[in-house]
């Protein structure tokens, strides 16, 4: 639940939060393609860098780091699969594997990290209410929006009760840990089947209330609040334009010249 | 039989939902715990199967510190049964449902058809036994959690909550049901915010605010004691507001039973009717 937990928005007043959703989905995915552009260290070690600024402009830092650590074990993971994996695929049998390969490894990692890094701060300073806005400000058909964030806003509650229907299964014996594989699996069943039940309900209660409450009773919606485009959703993209142009230039024309980082790491 | 040392208890949100309860619930007691929403009873109670381990202090059940041991082999002896029925139900008879918890016990098939024949009778739930537990009302649905815990005959009954969404029928039998629990012997804590249950009762009563105890005492002077009352935020029973409004007469104010208050009215009325 960790790595959930540093996606969760918080309400809180921040420059970061104040900015235009799609304004931080556009740097997103700038971010994004900057990081799956380059499979060396230094650029992506720079990436890394670039947001922190962002992080704790946006006062965020306790959840960010949880999320982090949230990654950590999958970072892990990708790391010990590309090692593994290419060493046995290139390199086998010469040992040790080849400094080159482990800055591949480091790369492809900290390439995961960059970009949990970035979604984080993302979700972390975006309320679902303006994510909303700005999907159906960007044209969406409004029930893919209401879709969309009824989802987000739900997965919390889902949550919270799973936790008690854990908590309720538990006081009646069952021990989620006991058994081989399959028998594992199976003591979820407890636990999944009062979760769909309770979400079918109060999916079926949420149609009604919405129902009642006039849902699509006119096709042109309008919204009290409006989205606009303010002066620091202007400098975030340039900002990533400007990011985004240095990342072309240098993949272009001095990708030869990045240099590697393992004389430094190895000493 | 559950000792409770001094605990606090954070959750991972940084919420401080207890900050220094102690507590010793005794064999056979009938404690009630009051208070209102969001002042840590919950919290209190899921402390004594073991679902939380308290963040500072211990919790003692039967002598054993509840950290060192499971949630399954404590609630052997310890019996919660949750607010809401349908956070639990999930098989496709009532007989299985019944079944579920004491096949998790390890109870052999014999003693488990025993069982929960025993338990589907006591509750009442005879004619719904091969129904869908999902087919049943909300009172049956309610009837069918308590029956699952009362099946493996837990020394400790746990109630969070047992009268929300009931109606005033289901709740004397329900009422009835507890009090018969705790006169064969067993020790039973309520959570609830019901006065009116309570005042009937008249079991001990522990009222908490703000994650903490306020004070631990008999119904009938925890209920009329008006600062205690409004420092957790309910509302004394009606009973005993007639009487909090009659103290210019001279009556007792500690008073909340409607058979006892009755007999004092007829008295200072001077005559029988
Ligand atoms: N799973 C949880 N995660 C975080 N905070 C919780 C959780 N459960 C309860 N709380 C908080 O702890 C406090 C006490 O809650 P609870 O014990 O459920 O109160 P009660 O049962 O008296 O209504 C409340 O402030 C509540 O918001
Ligand atoms: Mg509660």
């Amino acid at each position: 639940m960790s790595v959930f937990e540093g996606f969760r928005f918080r309400r809180v007043l921040s420059p970061i939060h104040q900015l235009d959703p799609r304004a931080k989905f556009f740097y997103v995915c700038t971010v994004f393609v900057i990081a799956v552009m380059f499979n060396q260290l230094m650029p992506l070690i720079l990436l890394f860098l670039i947001q922190l600024p962002f992080v704790l402009a946006a006062g965020v830092q306790k959840e960010w780091i949880r999320s982090m650590k949230g990654a950590s074990f999958l970072a892990l993971m990708i790391f010990l699969f590309n090692f593994l994996f290419t060493y046995f695929y290139r390199e086998y049998p010469t040992f040790p594997p080849s400094s080159s390969l482990m800055e591949y490894s480091l790369a492809m990692t900290l390439r995961f990290i960059v970009l949990v890094e970035s979604f984080s701060i993302f979700f972390l300073t975006t309320s679902p209410d303006r994510l909303g806005l700005a999907l159906e400000q960007s044209h969406i058909p409004y029930e893919f929006c209401f879709a969309f964030t009824t989802a987000v806003r739900f997965v919390p509650v889902l949550a919270e009760e799973a936790q008690t229907i854990m908590d309720a299964q538990k006081a009646r014996g069952l021990e989620l840990e006991r058994g081989n594989f399959i028998k594992r699996i199976r003591n979820y069943i407890p636990i999944l089947i009062p979760l769909i039940v309770s979400a079918i309900r109060r999916s079926l209660e949420l149609a009604e209330a919405m129902e009642s409450r006039a849902w699509g009773a006119t096709n042109k919606r309008t919204n009290l609040y409006v989205l606009k485009i303010a002066r620091g959703d202007y400098i975030l993209a340039i900002i990533s334009i400007g990011m985004l142009v240095l990342a072309v230039y240098v993949w272009l024309f001095m990708r030869e010249q990045i240099p590697s980082l393992i004389p430094w790491i190895t000493g | 039989m559950i000792e409770v040392k001094d605990i606090f208890f954070t959750y991972p949100n940084n919420v401080k939902a207890l900050k220094g309860v102690s507590l010793n619930i005794r064999e056979g007691d009938f404690v009630a715990i009051m208070g209102q929403n969001g002042a840590g009873k919950t919290t209190l109670v899921k402390h004594f199967n073991g679902l939380l381990k308290p963040t500072k202090g211990a919790v003692i059940v039967n002598g054993v510190d509840t950290r060192e041991e499971s949630v399954a082999k404590l609630s052997r002896g310890v019996g919660f049964v949750f607010q809401n029925p349908d956070n639990q139900l999930f098989c496709e008879t009532v007989e299985e449902e019944v079944a579920f918890a004491l096949r998790n016990f390890g109870f052999e098939d014999k003693i488990v058809q025993k069982r929960v024949e025993w338990a589907i009778n006591l509750l009442g739930l005879a004619k719904h036994r091969q129904s869908s537990p999902f087919m049943l009302s909300g009172g049956e649905r309610k009837r069918v959690a308590l029956a699952s815990v009362l099946a493996w005959n837990p020394d400790v009954v746990i109630l969070d909550e047992p009268t929300i969404g009931q109606d005033y029928k289901q709740k004397e039998k329900l009422r009835q049901f507890i009090v018969q629990l705790n006169a064969q012997g067993k020790t039973v804590v309520v959570v609830t915010h019901d006065v009116e249950f309570v005042a009937e009762c008249n079991p001990r009563v522990v009222l908490m605010a703000q994650g903490e105890i306020v004070v631990d005492g008999d119904a009938k002077h925890v209920l009329t004691n008006a600062k205690l009352v409004t420092k957790a935020s309910i509302v004394p029973p009606q009973i005993s507001q007639i009487f909090m409004g009659l103290t210019d007469l001279g009556l007792p104010i500690d008073i909340i039973d409607v058979y006892e208050a009755r007999d004092i009215l007829l008295d200072f009325l001077g005559g029988d009717l």
